[in-house]
């Protein structure tokens, strides 16, 4: 009963908190309402038993990619009210195309508890060992059969790191850097001298 | 007694918001990133709900990579975003037509 209860109010706040996220009029709430919908959908997927993914799901998007996002609005000036102006004119098509994706999964759905197509049996190597934690079970999993598909996710990482490093790096001009180099290099003999002025005279440096 | 059309239902409602999203800002593209966010979102629920369902883990395997991607594409989208911001002074995006960097 309690998981019952559990899942309509994670999976309610979820969807509301997805509604908000587009419908918002400033854009720090959007992020925030975001934020609340992937909390709410990590809910969902420890109810299914997939811990390890919720709490990787709270880490990346919370931890992460919402900060991001909040940076970013924070960042740039931008005047919300003048992009938020075609908002009333695309709403008919847009939720046109809503009722009309929401037709076509209700009809997918429904075709499959009607009997669905038969893909396959799976061959039972993925299958959860017995006694075994759900972190235990991905992490045997994916670094046996998986292996090259998680370093390729890792190689994905690293090129977006440098991708966005890349992109966003300027060099100013008018700024004056520090030339270590050129600090090592410099010898006594370069920067003193010795004079023997006569009395009454100046030195020219 | 929830069964896995209960996620099923759930994420495909997510989806469309995502997509309803994409349709009613489309002018602010943090906006427009945002709801692709959620539409990645409804796809990694949609695979742990499978993958719980058929007592198979290859769904959270894939969900792991559904999300390293969807990190990616965020960074690299909010690049693009921060350089296309110092090169117009907006990000209104329904207009780009010359990406010429």
């Amino acid at each position: 009963m309690i998981q019952v209860i559990a899942f309509y109010l994670f999976a309610t706040l979820t969807i509301a908190a997805g509604a908000l996220t587009i419908l918002a009029r400033n854009p720090v709430h959007s992020v925030l309402w975001l934020i609340v919908a992937f909390f709410n959908a990590a809910g969902l997927m420890v109810l299914a038993g997939a811990e390890f993914i919720a709490m990787l799901l709270v880490i990346v998007y919370v931890g992460a990619v919402a900060v991001l996002f909040l940076f970013v609005v924070m960042m740039l000036d931008i005047d919300f009210a003048e992009l938020r102006a075609g908002f009333v004119k695309n709403f008919p098509l847009g939720l046109l195309l809503a009722i009309v994706l929401v037709c076509e999964l209700v009809l997918g759905i429904g075709a499959e508890r009607a009997g669905g197509i038969q893909l396959g049996t799976p061959d039972g190597t993925a299958a959860t060992a017995a006694g075994a934690s759900n972190i235990e079970a991905i992490g045997a999993l994916l670094y046996s059969k998986y292996l090259f598909l998680f370093e390729a996710a890792g190689i994905i990482l690293l090129v977006a790191m440098i991708g966005a490093i890349v992109l966003t790096h300027r060099q100013r001009g008018g700024v004056r850097g520090q030339n270590i180099s050129r600090q090592v290099a410099r010898r006594p003999e370069d920067a003193t001298v010795n004079m023997q002025p006569e009395v009454g005279k100046g030195v020219q440096l | 007694m929830i069964g896995v059309e209960h996620y099923v239902v759930v994420s495909s409602i997510l989806f469309v918001l995502g997509v309803l999203g994409i349709f009613l800002n489309r002018k602010n593209v943090i906006i427009i990133l945002m709801a692709i966010e959620l539409i990645l979102l409804s796809v990694n629920l949609n695979l742990v709900a499978f993958s719980s369902f058929l007592g198979d883990l290859t769904g959270q395997i894939f969900a792991m990579f559904v999300l390293t991607v969807a990190a990616g594409e965020a960074a690299i989208g909010l690049a693009i975003l921060v350089i296309y911001f110092r090169g117009r002074g907006t990000i209104a995006v329904d207009d780009v037509n010359r990406m010429k960097g």
